[in-house]
């Protein structure tokens, strides 16, 4: 029980990585409540463009939109759909990646290097190149959206896993578990995955972050859900016209997505600072 | 005559997370003009720390010396002008033999670069390091004439390091030669500058079995030839008795013994170098270790350092650390209760 | 690794070129009737279809395909009605110019901050470039296009607001910009190419700057404590060569490895941001291809990408060869 505390405090030292905890933890808390948080709830799908392009004030804490929606509710609304694009998409590439690269880690041979070439061919491109043809190609909306960033984001796991996986059946530990008549699926979940944990999780926060700004570019170029969907790339994207006097309506998604971005990147430092020097670090040196 | 080199009472530790580590406790040695000193101890006792603290190359960030002076020919290394330090002193003066000849070389230079480099702003035939003051070190050049003064030095040193075909040699990458010539190279590269003293930290640890003895033995006889001093920091204690004229043991940081090696090995004097050398297997194989653990120094015992592990130790020894005691000719030990034998 | 990178760069290429074919198959849509339009009869769609040779196979389709990408025929764009290889090779210079000197200037920012960075390890001013370039990462690249537009072009005035140049510019010889206007001798192009170029380079080079930045942190951090560098102080080597001379070139390996990743991440951005800035390159051509739904042109850019960024992973390789004679690391 002490356990967790002692762990927990290890982690708050860090404070870059606290920050980034906590922004994520606001993304969170916006997209989980934003129905109650918003000032103007119903402004997701309603419009009132008598109040078009309002500045910020005492109202409208962020200003409005081009139809007159609150633009502070909006992006809290828009939380959801971020968070939704995030965890799924990477949720799926890692669900499909992981056990690919796992399997073909283990067993080599002649098909899991084949496998692999094909994952190098999706990772010889550019995410975004690839994630616009299949979004193009399948039509806009956010699932869409979701399904073009996981078939394009899988490959880069099974290659990872692949890599630690090969790197890790070499080592003894492993060698004595298959001796002792350990099973391959054994071997694979009860021992050589406990070991590429924390790789793979640092690169998951990571990879949310990058994820999201793809998906916002995605959405930028108009790829993504259609309106009155509040998506903050959209959002972005629509405001272009109106500058330089609405420039509420640029900065506020803007930094939306700076915030949860940066919160995914410092979190995911302060897991590698947290997680590596406990499990490389050995005898101290002289 | 005064030593060519004293360390007095040197007390200094490292900042880490969980605390101060006392890593050295009022360490002293003085080596002679000349002479082959061993520093002996198990891994973690402080030696390399001493070394590194007489280089000058401890890391900046978490190291603090708390008391103490390296004096080298009447000059205290730790408040003398660093730049001076650098530039007279280390790599002329006082030369160094790494433990690991591989990763000290760097990989992508040829080791000709290397040791060309280290001639260029080193070599005995300058007086001054080339080159203006207000001159960034990149930009220097090597003065021409030097230059092939000082190769001509290289291939005459490698040849006595026994390096065969060293012109070829100095065209290669460190990753391209054998553990033995990488040492080899680097006793070369100590001796070139002309030092006064080279300080050899562990230089056979890394090496197979069969080479060790040939480069202890190269070590003794260029040490000789050239009267050049040489501090050698070891955990073999055959090694020692093979090469050095005399033998200091450190345990724990603090050194507990000193004795001119015949007298080092015949009668010593404290309880953990009788325990050390009992350890040694003898003929048939048998090796006594010696019972407890060596302690963790972010919270040293008091006193005398090995006294937890000490069949003989009393009060005075759990609090004060015994002073220098004179066993006579060149012995001392600091020990409140040493064996005592007739030499 | 340059052996593998050589043999597998044509079956790279090969399998962009299924992969890319097999996505614009799934299609719900028809290509067909989006070419001839909404009032087209059924007879009209099923006659174009079998003209363009929709009706065979997929096999056959896909090895039409492969015939035509050799070929250099790409198809014809829907809405400019021209050769896509003729509308892509002529706007790529547009986009090499701009990565090109974006990259410069993400190297000459990224290298030395990241080595003050990493010699001052937990000063003030380390930390403060820590938190700056996980700052430039974290910024949507088109976002930060437009916040650089709207502060330098439209409320200072510093800098045009978007295009190339001003006027027609300088004799086409290279197709880049400032290496045109330098051939003229024409200096009002010259100057004009540099205001121009300036936004949208900084946009690109910013986050690039920010990886390089790490990545040369992490590198002369893992140098500075090796033993070479413990060995050259001991030795009483001037810092200022140990530095200078040694830990740079060291440190920089790993960066140069970088490289291609960095292009990548380049290249990604300059699809937005050339968008922003009305850069009339590759990237510009490929959105406007996405809201015009000009199929083929998409699908030509995705694989001339491709190729670009293996080329350039491929001459990476190249580069580190010479530069580590470690060979295979």
């Amino acid at each position: 029980m002490g356990g967790w505390r002692r762990e927990l405090d290890r982690f708050t030292r860090d404070r870059a990585a606290t920050l980034g905890l906590i922004l994520l933890l606001l993304l969170v808390v916006a997209a989980v409540f934003a129905p109650i948080l918003s000032p103007f709830p119903g402004d997701v799908a309603t419009f009132h463009t008598a109040n078009r392009l309002r500045p910020p004030d005492a109202v409208n804490w962020l200003g409005t939109d081009r139809m007159g929606s609150d633009l502070l509710s909006r992006i809290l609304f828009g939380a959801r759909i971020t968070i939704t694009i995030a965890f799924v998409a990477v949720g799926s590439a890692v669900v499909i990646g992981v056990p690919i690269g796992l399997v073909a880690g283990y067993y080599g041979g002649w098909p899991s290097n084949l496998l692999m070439r094909v994952s190098d061919i999706f990772l010889a491109v550019p995410q975004i190149v690839l994630a616009i043809a299949i979004a193009q190609t399948l039509g806009p909306s956010i699932e869409n959206v979701i399904l073009a960033l996981s078939i394009t984001y899988w490959p880069f796991w099974a290659r990872l896993v692949f890599a630690e996986t090969r790197s890790v059946k070499n080592e003894i530990f492993i060698e004595s578990a298959i001796a002792l008549g350990a099973s391959p699926l054994r071997v694979m979940t009860m021992h050589v995955l406990p070991n590429i944990a924390s790789s793979i999780i640092v690169r998951t926060s990571i990879g949310m972050g990058a994820t999201i700004l793809t998906a916002a570019a995605l959405g930028f170029l108009g790829l993504g859900a259609p309106p009155p969907t509040p998506e903050w790339g959209r959002m972005i994207a629509e405001s272009r016209e109106f500058l330089p006097e609405a420039w509420w309506y640029a900065t506020a998604p803007g930094i939306a997505i700076f915030m949860v971005v940066m919160g995914f990147n410092l979190l995911g430092d302060g897991l590698r600072d947290f997680l590596d020097p406990r499990i490389r670090r050995g005898a101290r040196g002289k | 005559m005064t030593a060519l080199l004293a360390v007095e009472d040197l007390s200094l530790g490292f900042a880490t997370e969980a605390g101060f580590a006392s890593i050295l406790d009022g360490a002293s040695l003085s080596i002679d003009r000349g002479q082959v000193l061993g520093l002996v101890g198990e891994s973690g006792c402080g030696k390399t720390t001493l070394a590194r603290a007489i280089l000058g190359v401890l890391p900046a960030e978490t190291a603090r010396i708390t008391a103490g002076r390296v004096l080298f020919d009447g000059t205290d290394l730790l408040t003398a002008d660093p730049a001076m330090v650098n530039r007279t002193v280390r790599g002329r003066a006082i030369t160094f033999v790494p433990q690991d000849p591989f990763t000290s070389f760097n990989p992508i230079f040829t080791v000709g670069d290397q040791i060309m480099e280290i001639l260029k702003w080193k070599s005995p035939r300058a007086d001054q390091p080339p080159g203006r003051d207000w001159l960034p070190a990149v930009a220097t050049r090597y003065p021409a004439d030097r230059r092939r003064a000082d190769f001509d030095a290289v291939l005459e040193l490698l040849d006595a390091v026994q390096l065969p075909r060293p012109a070829q040699l100095l065209r290669k990458y460190p990753h391209e030669l054998s553990g033995g010539q990488r040492q080899r190279l680097m006793i070369a590269m100590a001796l070139l500058p002309g030092p006064d003293l080279v300080i050899a930290d562990e230089p056979t640890t890394a090496l197979d079995v069969t080479i060790q003895a040939q480069i202890l033995g190269l070590i003794r006889r260029l040490a000789s030839e050239r009267h050049v001093a040489v501090l050698l920091t070891t955990h073999d204690l055959g090694a020692a008795y093979e090469i050095c004229d005399a033998v200091n043991v450190m345990y724990a940081g603090q050194d507990v013994e000193s004795a001119p090696v015949d007298r080092f090995f015949a009668a010593p004097a404290h309880p953990y170098t009788t325990k050390l050398l009992a350890s040694l297997p003898d003929a048939s194989g048998n090796a006594r270790g010696i019972p407890g653990e060596v302690p963790v120094l972010l919270a040293p015992p008091r006193g005398c350092r090995f006294h937890p592990r000490c069949e003989r130790a009393d009060r005075s020894c759990r609090e004060t650390r015994p002073p220098v005691e004179q066993l006579g000719g060149g012995h001392w030990v600091r020990c409140y209760h040493p064996h005592r034998q007739a030499p | 690794m340059i052996v593998s990178r050589l043999v597998w760069f044509v079956p790279t290429l090969a399998g962009l070129v299924v992969i890319v074919f097999l996505i614009s198959n799934v299609i719900p849509t028809d290509p067909v009737r989006v070419l001839l339009g909404e009032n087209a009869t059924p007879q009209q769609v099923e006659a174009m279809r079998v003209k363009l040779g929709y009706d065979k196979p997929l096999t056959t389709q896909l090895l039409r395909h492969f015939q035509d990408v050799l070929s250099g025929n790409l198809g014809v764009s829907i809405y400019s009605q021209r050769p896509i290889w003729e509308d892509l090779s002529q706007r790529l210079p547009a986009t090499l110019e701009l990565t090109l000197v974006a990259i410069t200037l993400a190297i000459a920012l990224g290298i030395p901050l990241g080595v003050m960075s990493a010699l001052k390890r937990n000063s003030l001013w380390d930390q403060a470039v820590r938190v700056l370039s996980v700052a430039g990462l974290a910024m949507a690249a088109f976002w930060l296009a437009m916040l650089l537009q709207f502060l330098f072009s439209m409320k200072l005035g510093t800098a045009p607001l978007n295009g190339r140049i001003d006027g027609f510019g300088p004799t086409a010889v290279t197709g880049f910009m400032i290496i045109d206007s330098l051939i003229d001798g024409d200096m009002e192009a010259l100057r004009s190419a540099f205001s121009h170029i300036a936004l949208p380079a900084l946009t690109l080079a910013l986050p690039a700057a920010a990886t390089i930045v790490r990545f040369t942190r992490a590198g002369v951090l893992d140098v500075i404590n090796s033993n070479f560098v413990l060995y050259q102080r001991a030795m009483g080597m001037p810092p200022g060569l140990i530095v200078w001379k040694y830990v740079l070139r060291n440190a920089l390996i790993s960066t140069v490895t970088q490289i291609g990743l960095i292009f990548g991440v380049l290249v990604t951005n300059a699809v937005v941001v050339e968008t922003v800035f009305d850069w009339p390159g590759i990237g510009t051509y490929a959105v406007q291809s996405i809201l015009q739904s000009d199929h083929k042109a998409i699908i030509a850019f995705t694989i001339w990408i491709g190729a670009l960024i293996v080329v350039v992973n491929l001459l990476v390789d190249i580069v580190h060869s010479f530069i580590d004679p470690r060979g295979a690391r």
